[in-house]
């Protein structure tokens, strides 16, 4: 009995290791920004330039936060349609047979690290791009947009479809006895009753092309000024930290600077997760009633 | 009208077949522009040497073996956290304690968390504060804390899979709880533990903006000798390859091939990971 006592204790200690990061993670992020904060005060999320090594330094993020949701949003605005449309077309379309092929390997598409990722849109769409719409560089937040979509679509994919399947079988045949036809059955049905997961999915793509860093890196362009179309060259908050954290001296007011961009953009992603855990939450209990 | 709205229903399909097309042709592409440019480069000479000439020649070795550092570092210390964790949560937590409903939470906050954010609390808190320097035991320890919440994750549900039979036969023989959870459960849900394990360190493998601050480096002359040194490691290296250096055109075709070896070395990763979940679904027998 005694052991017993000592591993569940002990097990639960560990246990607690997740919550010690999480906070240690909070933690340290705040206690190197402070600093920044105190300093620059709200100038730092209302000022429009982004100067951090002239002289004397500016740090307004405006242009590398607008950055960021010109390059999401015109991700989504592909990645989303593109998303719901295969998983509409995996669920309800295709065998069993081919699906249990396919799906496994959409998934394996978001294991393809993040820099090949990168270097693929560097080496192949920036070209592209670049001869198609006349520019003078490829590397620009359209591109961005592209490979994050790409990247965005395995998740979006693979949730939709969790959620599509999700649906009740007596759903779909109480509509097609009806007279609907299966597309019909798709549209009016299976689809508004999977409504949920799929802005789940939707949530969680946009979770995941925000928090990006490799990809707008080294595609994005990396120009700190606000973006007027998405053609320009941009530096979204992620590519902003990993560019100028090697440089940045550290204890610097640049250095704290950029922990409070990193701050944010944590806040951000969590306040994202935690919204789409609701909603997969809540649709999870919707069927479970039923 | 009725034939119209097969007609209508025809459309859409074709549609939606035109989707699953086009994110075929996408991976494709992407698959097929690596691998035809980077098999060029490829040889044994490329996988065993060192860079030289400036980056313009030789191979990626010293990146080979700091990603397997690296790599081995994390799994080494996420796993053991990450399971015991995972059999507390699954075996042993009141679901209504608020530590561990916090403790639930806070595994799927680190899910979410950005790669780049873990690249600086590495760099706040292993490389400066405990002053371990940019090193593999930095780098390490960083991508040991990202991937915890996908081995606690994939190893919970290795273990919510183990039937409850199994448990209240081996309680009802007398055994005590951990013996039935050492004896009867483990063993039983080991081959997904384990698969998530796998499909971990193909995560690692290829993380950059994590290390980026806390153990690459673009180059050294010389293999790690000891943790505290830092390394280089193949994601970095491509972005290295592309982004820095003096020769852009004669590093292009190694940053082809470096690409090509990294994924290989992934996606065969999550291969094995997926032939061996596979396998041990198979033999199931409950």
């Amino acid at each position: 009995m005694q052991t017993e006592n000592i591993i569940r204790r002990s097990f639960f200690l560990v246990a607690l290791t997740s919550i010690i990061f999480l906070a240690g993670i909070l933690v340290t992020l705040v206690v190197n920004a402070l600093p920044a904060l105190r300093e620059i005060g709200l100038g730092l999320f209302t000022t429009t330039h982004w100067y951090p090594t002239a002289e004397p330094p500016e740090f307004g993020v405006i242009p590398l936060i607008a950055a960021s949701l010109w390059i999401t949003a015109g991700a989504l605005l592909f990645s989303v349609p593109l998303g719901i449309l295969f998983s509409l077309f995996l669920s309800e379309v295709l065998p069993e047979k081919i699906k249990a092929f396919l799906k496994p390997t959409v998934e394996l598409l978001a294991n393809i690290p993040s820099v090949v990722y990168g270097f693929f849109g560097m080496v192949f769409l920036a070209p592209l791009v670049m001869r198609l719409f006349h520019l003078p560089v490829g590397l620009n937040g359209l591109t961005a947009s592209i490979v994050l979509g790409i990247m965005a679509l395995p998740t979006i994919t693979s949730v939709c479809e969790d959620s599509l399947n999700a649906v009740p079988r007596t759903y779909r045949e109480a509509s097609l006895a009806l007279g609907a036809t299966k597309w019909e059955t798709m549209i009016h049905v299976t689809l508004p009753a999977a409504a949920s997961g799929v802005s789940a999915a939707v949530v969680l793509g946009l979770g995941r092309a925000i928090g990006e860093t490799m990809t707008v890196l080294m595609v994005a362009g990396g120009a700190a000024v606000i973006p007027r179309s998405l053609l320009q060259p941009m530096r979204p908050i992620t590519a902003n930290i990993a560019a100028e954290m090697g440089e940045a001296a550290v204890g610097g007011l640049h250095y704290q600077s950029l922990f409070a961009l990193a701050l944010f953009l944590l806040i951000i992603t969590l306040f994202i997760n935690q919204i789409s855990d609701t909603i997969v939450e809540k649709s999870r209990q919707r069927f479970k009633v039923q | 009208m009725k034939r119209n709205r097969f007609l209508i229903q025809k459309f859409w399909f074709a549609i939606l077949g035109l989707s699953g097309l086009v994110i075929a042709i996408i991976l494709f592409a992407l698959i097929f522009f690596v691998t035809v440019r980077g098999f060029r480069v490829i040889n044994w000479e490329f996988l065993t040497a060192a860079p030289k000439d400036g980056m313009t020649a030789g191979g990626i070795f010293p990146a080979i073996v700091g990603t397997f550092y690296l790599t081995l570092l994390a799994i080494a210390a996420a796993l053991p956290v990450g399971v015991i964790t995972a059999i507390y949560l699954n075996e042993y937590a009141d679901r209504t304690n608020c530590l561990v409903r916090l403790s639930r939470k806070a595994v799927n906050a680190l899910a979410g968390i950005p790669s780049v954010v873990f690249g600086l609390f590495g760099l706040a808190l292993f490389v400066n504060f405990l002053h371990f320097g940019v090193s593999i035991l930095s780098g390490g320890l960083t991508l040991a804390i990202m991937i915890l919440p996908v081995i606690i994750r994939s190893s919970e549900e290795a273990l919510s899979a183990v039937p409850f039979s199994f448990r209240e036969a081996s309680l009802a023989l007398g055994a005590s709880k951990w013996y039935t959870i050492r004896r009867a459960v483990l063993p039983t849900a080991l081959p997904g533990i384990f698969t998530g394990a796998i499909l971990g360190i193909g995560r690692v493998a290829g993380e950059t903006a994590p290390i980026m601050f806390t153990a690459a480096t673009f180059f050294t002359g010389r293999l790690p000798s000891s943790i505290r040194d830092e390394v280089m490691a193949l994601p970095y290296h491509i972005y290295g390859l592309m982004t820095e250096g003096t020769h852009p055109e004669q590093q292009a075709p190694i940053a082809y091939g470096t690409a090509l070896v990294l994924l290989i070395l992934v996606l065969g990763i999550d291969l094995i990971a997926i032939l061996w979940r596979y396998r041990s679904r198979k033999t199931k027998k409950w």
